[in-house]
């Protein structure tokens, strides 16, 4: 039987050596099979493309549509007769005098003489909540600026509240199914919004609040801009002692270097630390400069810190990279000339790698600016309402301030989240098409 | 006086040394007949004259901030009444740091007890005369420095050894940093570990199936010690990382392949920096999406899917469960991040196959999908096995996705439509907060980060080891 | 560039045309005003040129002088290289090569190719030689695929010496037996014609040996082009001969007559070593 099979191959391939048609015939029967795998292939290949792109285009329009309502605050123009009795003052009274009266009651009832027809206690407290509830505070800052107004009526733009807000921008006026309608108010907050929309008096702005406040309980008073200076002052501190101690890792690495266990095991180090989950960093920060050293938490200092030691191992990784690319010709040139060493390597390898350098630096920037868990862990996740003034000041982050909006159930926070992180992606933007200049511009050939 | 301002007086002490040694050269250099008499370039002794002042003082601040701290401590310690001292070193800690709130005028010192009034007040005098003595001392050193480096500059002293010596011992140490780091890591977690080895057995860490850290609050009343046991951690990482890795490994690689094997270079220079803006989100943006925009989408057609399962009597259907912090839906997010990571990887070990393989196999008639499937891949697998491990290394460290969309609760399960955590979420979750430093809970999340970091690490030497190996074939 | 070549690339650009017997009646391969380009920079310019069936041809000439790329055109491996550029008329038995319609892979199951340095896959020995068979379908089932790789390895006078390790890489084989390997890999799908661009050159000499003298058996059934820079073993394994120089093909003809008595005097100054 395996004789006999045996035989019938060898006569087969004796045919097939011999018989050239015969082989194209083969060739022509499974070409077709080979052609569909051909194109399946091919169209997995298209397909996972197309994924990837998908994705990234989903995230972007899902990040932007829901955060671009943020960019817009709705205020309500009320006129506003700040009434010397009720207040106690005068055009002529000190701030003393302004910051000790009751502007709260003074608001208060400025509303409900306003609205005369509302008259349950429900129904008031459904009034007050319709502005923010910061309205009392603005109105004395009015007084406090210029005290002459006092007696005068004015026009107040008063800051909507977050659930008026989201109601007035997504809903009001819009032919929605009620289970599509977004909105917190009470039939009578409605009503009201409707009346004061066509009176006109309801106005949306551009929302300068984001960036001029800090971080507030109120969705409508938050702001990034603590975060934005927070992440400016963390990122200097990175910058100031990442950038020369990558380079001179990569400098002694790559030049002074005698090649013995030590420079092994530095190179191992950095090439693991590169690798090591970021949050291991925030550990890192919390035992050792936290409990051992006794540094304070949440200061820019320390997250700058941390992100150093973090992005230290990507800076050093592409500033040997743009070292490697100097050729040995301008060292032995500038060595022949009866350079010193360091002479050479200063002035000569290292403007040439200087642009290497520097875009690896801006990569690793970028990357500390989005970081976020190792902060968490040292503490910057605290909800601070002042801007930072310095490295010591207790600040929070960009990511960190997104993330803590994540949390918040209002959805008008969710609408400031997808706004903070248009902010950090904007940032993160720019510095990449930066370094991707740099290095077009400052790109050389060897 | 703060810090910033100090480090800024000092950075402009430093930049009139580097005048003062400048101008000090030139003068020396006149009457010898101008600067080429010198041993070395005026710049050298301007440098030298530079870090003479610039690093004692440096040094002095620095070790003044880091040990003040543990210097004032001990001070006060020792005017604390008699009976303080004798207390545990727990209750010590809890004194003192009452004592500081007390001198930060947070607390009263009624509270407290009027023997501690002695702590209180040195403690106060003693802060301020640090305050004022640092940035006095750091001056003095300053300009003690720029002296000795001013006596220093002269035509025969060849400054420029000086100057090279200290940039040789520097670059050395900047260099050492990395070591440190990885030092700093290790001890940290190892250090707390330890500790909380002494009160959790470690079998039972490892081996435990059951993880509810909570109740170690009350770990001084009876018999209420938390359970530590981290299996259903593992399993919920694993999950997470195991959805992740089956959508970015195919999707990553084949757009890899796609992109260097089929693509125009129209195509690929449009693509390709298209695809890398996945990997320049931060984390923090795909945890949001994940929680926000995902995982409801999964749980919403999750409900859809059951009520018509069970308007069709298909019973598996209709008992559908899907937790709104699903492990799929995390699990996909992170899968997205990670394209292009194991994208750029894949790319570039299938550069590294020599092009005469697969010349070869075009030679032979071979398509170019029976090229890239039978020749370059095979080829390749070691390198893009190495990938596939470092991908998983991230995926298992990856901390904001899971701490955003992730559930909290350790569920021993690995059905993806439910919730489950991670090493990484539960890290997390121990330490953000005030806690106390010392009970279980806190150390628990040193004892994961030790597991983690030890996992992460093994990962990675392997991965670069097979990548290593890897290159050396075709090299 | 000296005066004396500078001289012979006058003689070259201002006396174009081909001298010898480049034409055959009946030939496998039939090329016409073949151009090729890198981008804007010609390689190989207006050449024309027969092989003959069953017959080896070798083609020689200094380095870059365009012998490969002449070579790669004749299974349209050119085809990987996106800036390159192929005009002319290049005919396989009276069918264009260069045609839209042409199926460029079972072009290359009819024109295989064996290049410089051994490339055997990275997979085992019985897996290289079946790998064209198993691609293009040729055998029905595993004991006929066996007997495929056996005759194939036979034919290359490998057989005896891989028998008992066809499941070793074949990574593990000496050069010589890598670049048979390689040959006997291309002749499994039994080709018509087979391209070798240098096959020895990254071989010692007994391996070279062993190789010419396979080139030779091979020559019964299968039309053979060579690129050698060797000149004895162009005169070793080969019937015509072809000079190339800087993309222009200067001479062709019968072996003995280019290497005894070489008509135009580039091909002359090229084998008595002035030039190369």
């Amino acid at each position: 039987m395996t004789n006999s099979t045996n035989t019938e191959a060898s006569q087969a391939i004796t045919q097939l050596f011999e018989d050239r048609t015969l082989l194209a015939k083969k060739r022509a029967v499974a070409r077709k099979r080979r052609n569909r795998s051909e194109q399946r292939f091919r169209w997995a290949g298209r397909l996972s493309i197309a994924f990837g792109i998908a994705c990234v285009l989903f995230l972007f329009t899902d990040i932007i549509s829901k955060g671009i309502g943020a960019f817009t605050q709705t205020y309500v123009d009320v006129e506003i007769t700040f009434n010397q009795e009720t207040l106690g003052l005068s055009s002529q009274s000190t701030e003393q005098e302004i910051k000790a009266a009751s502007f709260s009651s003074f608001y208060k009832k400025a509303l409900r003489e306003k609205y005369p027809e509302i008259t349950g206690r429900k129904e008031k407290r459904e009034l007050y909540a319709m502005f923010t509830s910061d309205m009392p505070l603005i109105l004395r800052n009015m007084v406090v600026a210029d005290p002459s107004i006092m007696g005068s009526t004015q026009i107040i733009s008063m800051i909507a509240d977050d659930d008026f807000d989201t109601y007035y921008k997504h809903s009001y006026g819009r032919d929605l199914d009620e289970a599509d309608k977004i909105s917190r108010l009470s039939d009578m907050q409605e009503g009201l919004v409707d009346s004061l929309a066509k009176s006109g008096a309801v106005k949306t702005k551009f929302n300068t609040i984001l960036f001029t406040n800090s971080d507030s309980r109120e969705p409508e008073l938050a702001g990034i801009k603590g975060a934005v200076v927070g992440s400016i002052l963390t990122l200097l501190v990175t910058l100031a002692l990442s950038f020369p101690i990558a380079v001179a890792t990569a400098i002694y690495l790559e030049e002074f270097a005698p090649t013995n266990r030590i420079t092994d095991f530095i190179e191992v180090n950095i090439n693991n630390l590169a690798a090591v989950p970021s949050v291991i960093f925030g550990l890192l920060g919390l035992a050792i400069f936290i409990n051992f050293f006794g540094m304070p938490r949440s200061v820019p200092l320390l997250g700058g810190f941390v992100l150093t030691l973090m992005t230290l191992p990507t800076i050093i990784i592409s500033s040997r990279a743009a070292i490697k690319a100097v050729p040995p010709s301008i060292r032995e040139a500038a060595l022949g000339m009866g350079a010193s060493k360091v002479q050479t390597v200063i002035h000569h390898v290292l403007p040439l790698a200087m642009p290497g350098m520097l875009t690896g630096t801006i990569i690793g920037m970028s990357q500390a600016l989005g970081e976020t868990a190792p902060l968490l862990m040292i503490g910057m996740v605290a909800f601070i309402v002042d801007v930072p003034t310095g490295i010591t000041d207790s600040a929070t982050v960009l990511p960190v301030q997104i993330f803590l909006w994540s949390d918040s159930p209002e959805r008008a926070f969710v609408e400031k989240t997808s706004a903070a992180i248009m902010v950090l992606l904007t940032f993160l933007i720019c510095m990449n098409s930066f370094a991707v200049w740099l290095r077009k511009r400052l790109e050389r050939r060897w | 006086m703060n810090l910033s301002t100090l480090l800024l007086i000092i950075l402009a002490g430093s930049a009139v040394a580097y005048f003062i040694g400048y101008t000090r050269s030139q003068q020396i250099a006149k009457p010898i007949g101008g600067v080429r008499h010198l041993a070395t370039l005026p710049t050298y002794y301007a440098s030298m004259m530079t870090l003479w002042a610039l690093i004692p003082a440096l040094l002095l601040v620095f070790f003044w901030s880091v040990l003040d701290g543990a210097i004032i401590d001990s001070l006060v310690k020792s005017s604390l009444p008699q009976e303080a001292k004798r207390l545990s070193e727990e209750n010590l800690g809890l004194i003192m740091s009452q004592v500081s709130n007390v001198a930060s005028g947070i607390g009263s010192i009624d509270v407290l007890g009027q023997e501690y009034a002695p702590a209180v007040e040195r403690l106060v005098s003693l802060t301020a005369i640090s305050q004022r003595a640092m940035p006095l001392l750091a001056f003095c050193v300053l300009v003690l420095g720029a002296l000795m480096g001013f006596r220093a500059v002269r035509a025969t002293n060849n400054a420029r050894y000086t100057v090279e010596k200290i940039f040789n011992v520097a670059i050395f140490v900047c260099s050492s940093i990395a070591i440190f780091t990885t030092f700093g890591i290790v001890f940290s977690v190892l250090f707390e570990s330890i500790h909380f080895f002494q009160k959790v057995p470690f079998f039972d860490f490892l081996l435990g199936t059951h993880w509810s850290p909570q109740i170690a609050i009350r770990a001084d009343q009876a018999g209420a010690s938390g359970s530590f046991g981290v299996i259903p951690l593992i399993v919920g990482t694993l999950l997470i990382s195991m959805i992740a890795l089956s959508i970015a490994v195919p999707v990553g690689l084949m757009s890899a392949i796609y992109l260097s094997e089929y693509a125009t270079s129209k195509t690929r220079s449009i693509v390709k920096p298209m695809l890398e803006i996945l990997a320049g989100v931060p984390t923090v943006v795909y945890g949001f999406f994940a929680a926000l925009t995902v995982a409801p989408a999964i749980r919403h057609y999750g409900d859809q899917l059951r009520v018509w399962g069970a308007d069709n009597d298909i019973t598996w259907l209709a008992n559908l469960a899907v937790s709104s912090e699903s492990a799929l839906a995390t699990g996909m997010v992170m899968g997205v991040m990670i394209i292009p990571f194991v994208s750029s990887l894949s790319d570039d070990v299938i550069n590294a196959v020599p092009q005469s393989l697969r010349d070869g196999s075009y030679a032979l008639g071979a398509t170019q999908s029976e090229t890239i499937k039978k020749v370059v891949f095979p080829a390749a697998l070691p390198g893009i096995v190495g990938g596939v491990l470092l991908a998983a290394s991230r995926a298992i460290g990856e901390t904001m996705i899971v701490v955003m969309a992730a559930g909290l609760a350790a569920n021993l399960t690995v059905n993806p439509l439910e919730a489950v955590t991670t090493v990484t979420v539960q890290i997390v979750t121990l330490l953000v907060g005030d806690q106390e430093f010392d009970s279980a809970k806190t150390l628990a999340a040193f004892a994961l980060g030790l597991f983690l970091f030890v996992i992460t690490l093994a990962l990675n030497v392997i991965a670069l080891k097979v990548v290593k190996k890897y290159r050396e074939q075709y090299d | 560039m000296n005066k004396a070549q500078q001289s012979m690339a006058e003689i070259v650009k201002e006396t174009y045309q081909t001298v010898g017997l480049p034409l055959l009646d009946d030939p496998k391969i039939r090329v016409r005003n073949a151009n090729v380009f890198y981008a804007d920079k010609q390689a190989i310019f207006d050449v024309n040129l027969d092989i003959g069936k069953n017959q080896v041809i070798s083609m020689i000439g200094p380095s870059g002088c365009g012998k490969s790329t002449f070579l790669r055109c004749l299974n349209r491996m050119n085809d990987t290289i996106d800036i390159c550029r192929v005009e002319g008329d290049l005919l396989l038995e009276d069918e264009d090569m260069y045609d839209k319609k042409i199926d460029v892979v079972e072009l290359r199951a009819r024109v295989g190719m064996v290049f410089q340095k051994p490339n055997p896959f990275p997979k085992s020995i019985y897996e290289n030689v079946a790998y064209g068979a198993r691609i293009h379908g040729l055998t029905d089932n595993k004991v006929q695929l066996d007997e495929l790789v056996e005759t194939s390895l036979i034919r290359c006078g490998l057989w005896k010496e891989v028998k008992d390790r066809l499941n070793e890489p074949a990574t593990g084989l000496s050069g010589g037996q890598q670049q048979r390997l390689c040959i006997a890999r291309a002749i499994a799908v039994n080709p018509e014609v087979i391209l070798m661009d240098e096959p020895c050159s990254a071989l010692d000499p007994i391996a070279t040996a062993t190789v010419e003298e396979l080139i030779h058996e091979l020559s019964e059934n299968f039309t053979i082009c060579i690129v050698t820079h060797s000149m004895q073993q162009a005169a070793r394994v080969s019937q015509r001969t072809a000079y190339f120089h800087l993309g222009k093909l200067i001479e062709v003809n019968d072996t003995s007559q280019v290497f005894t008595n070489p008509e135009h005097q580039l091909t002359e100054a090229y084998i008595t070593g002035r030039i190369g």
